[in-house]
């Protein structure tokens, strides 16, 4: 029996020691070469040196990166805002008795399995020459230019292109939440008034929160690290009102000469990025708790 | 009786409403066609002249784009990556998943595990650059050291589910085995890996559909080698296109036609997977 034991044990560790290494060489030595880069003046090429806290006390009082913060929290929050309400609505349709079930949640999953890149690019032509000219027909003078060439608008843009395809992922999660409601829930709230708007608020929701704990967590990532649709849609502008911050990373730091100084910036994102979802995770545990 | 005429009304509205909506699917999908389609001289300002449909169904559009953005070399290596990074995922995700799983009385093994796991929170945009860099240095700026890559960034998402399924899998499976002499590496591949089987197509859906889809990773190492996945290849032959739309759309769309296709044969699975995969 002990023979068995120690093969068993000696298993897992020639299993672990390989894939661990693995992990390490590509996950853990780079974050540590990032946050050594991060206390050096290096360009990306050529020689460097240590700087000490430098690229972070000039990280917080440069505007750039402070816009584009700013940006990124904004699209975030509101973008998380708009998915999960339309989300939550389209799910709610989608688990009422209606005909096609099948071909109506096939369909509005589908935004989400498109690369996010081509999507952008697409929907770049629709904002630069369908939107204006469509309000050119109707009259709305203010849409008769692309929104994505307004800085004050462009943002506008991207949020769209990123509501369109997270809402696909958030009403499928939502709807299989809704699934876990036992139909006896309803009736016995049916039977004490609660139907429509109460029924939601009062019964539905309060059951399908953990659902919505995942929803937030995975939206808030996701948009906190929005690239591609920016790439696609923007590249940053117009006057860097859509830069976000892993744009701004990528394209100061790969190929700006800050590389040092941009390894400052990935720090400080990581640590938002860390504290963000720890505090998400917190938050809905214990809301979960409260039920 | 005056329940059912409520919920057949509500089902009317709830079927209205979906109908509406569709279009907001539909209608992207529909420009993207009818643009592919047509010729530069057919594009007038107006909306109906962007809109309308071509006069001629022509594939020129469509040669033309796979000549540009050089296609089938692109879609040859989406494929390529794709598809090894989902076998080695299965393999080598499911067997760490399996030792994490099966160890969670051991202080090491739970760091092991929460040092993996936490590799969730990582942002690709620190790992950028020095992946780069040390990439280089290896000599795996290509389509492997992409797949390396990819195969350590799904790590930890990967294991969190094959550990977890683990639990609802029994010990006195491989118990069983043991008894008949088999040692654990061969227990596990006649008898776990296969019970595993529903969380390799969550495994497989989730990870083929992030790196099928992923532009960052292959821009940020696959660079200096003059290779492209396909999404890489509308970025970097975006220029290329100029103002030819046309050209353009015909691109996207040949580039929308491979997940298209997998998607309309593997629905149910896709859908499943994601699901799986969000909520465990």
């Amino acid at each position: 029996m002990s023979k068995h034991e120690n093969e068993r044990k000696r298993t897992f560790l020639l299993i672990t020691i390989p894939i661990l290494a693995l992990f390490i060489c590509f996950n853990t030595i780079p974050l540590i070469r990032g946050a050594l880069y991060s206390f050096t003046n290096y360009r990306g090429f050529g020689s460097h040196d240590w700087v000490g806290l430098r690229n972070y006390i000039d990280l917080f009082s440069d505007a750039r990166v402070g816009k584009s913060y700013l940006f990124t929290i904004k699209l975030a929050l509101v973008t998380t805002i708009v998915v999960n309400v339309l989300s939550l609505i389209m799910a709610l349709l989608l688990n009422s008795k209606i005909r096609a079930k099948g071909f109506f949640r096939g369909a509005y999953f589908l935004p989400n399995i498109l690369g996010s890149l081509v999507v952008g690019y697409i929907f770049n032509y629709f904002f630069t020459y369908i939107v204006p000219a469509l309000a050119d027909m109707t009259g709305v003078t203010s849409l008769s230019s692309s929104i994505l060439s307004s800085p004050s608008k462009a943002w506008i843009g991207v949020m769209i292109v990123c509501a369109w395809q997270a809402i696909a992922m958030n009403t499928i999660i939502y709807i299989s939440g809704l699934q876990t409601v036992p139909e006896d829930v309803y009736e016995a709230g049916g039977l004490d008034g609660a139907t429509g708007w109460k029924q939601f608020k009062h019964l539905t929701f309060p059951l399908i929160i953990p659902f919505f704990s995942i929803n937030m967590v995975l939206c808030v990532k996701n948009f906190l690290m929005v690239f591609d649709q920016i790439i696609a849609l923007t590249k940053g502008g117009p006057a860097q009102s859509t830069e976000s911050i892993s744009y701004l990373i990528y394209n100061n730091g790969m190929s700006g000469g800050q590389f040092g100084f941009q390894s400052a910036n990935a720090v400080v994102f990581f640590i938002v990025i860390v504290v963000i979802s720890v505090a998400q995770m917190k938050f809905s545990s214990s809301k979960e708790e409260q039920l | 009786m005056k329940k059912t005429s409520t919920v057949g009304k509500s089902n009317r509205t709830a079927m209205v409403l979906l109908i509406l909506g569709l279009s907001t699917i539909i209608f992207p999908l529909y420009m993207t066609v009818v643009i592919a389609f047509k010729q530069p001289s057919e594009m007038t300002n107006s909306i109906s002249g962007i809109l309308s449909l071509p006069k001629v169904w022509s594939l020129d559009n469509f040669r033309e784009a796979m000549r540009v953005t050089d296609f089938w070399n692109s879609l040859k290596n989406s494929l390529l990556i794709s598809v090894l990074t989902v076998g080695l995922s299965i393999l080598i995700h499911s067997l760490m998943g399996y030792t994490l799983g099966r160890n969670k009385k051991s202080k090491f093994y739970n760091f092991v595990y929460l040092f993996i796991v936490s590799g969730m929170f990582v942002p690709f945009a620190i790992l950028m650059m020095p992946l780069a860099k040390q990439t280089a240095e290896m000599g795996l700026a290509n389509w492997f050291g992409v797949i390396l890559l990819y195969v350590v960034f799904y790590m930890p998402m990967n294991v969190m589910l094959y550990s977890g399924y683990l639990t609802n899998i029994p010990l006195a499976l491989e118990e069983a085995a043991r008894v008949d002499g088999a040692s654990t590496w061969r227990t596990y591949w006649a008898i776990i890996f296969p019970i595993m089987k529903p969380m390799h197509a969550t495994v497989a859906v989730i990870t083929a559909l992030a790196v099928w889809n992923d532009v960052m990773t292959p821009l940020i190492i696959m660079a200096g080698s003059s290779e492209n996945t396909l999404p890489l290849a509308q970025l970097n032959f975006q220029s290329q296109f100029g103002t030819n739309y046309n050209l353009a759309f015909a691109s996207y769309l040949l580039s929308l036609i491979p997940i298209l296709v997998f998607y309309v044969i593997c629905q149910k699975q896709i859908l499943n997977g994601v699901v799986n995969g969000a909520v465990k």
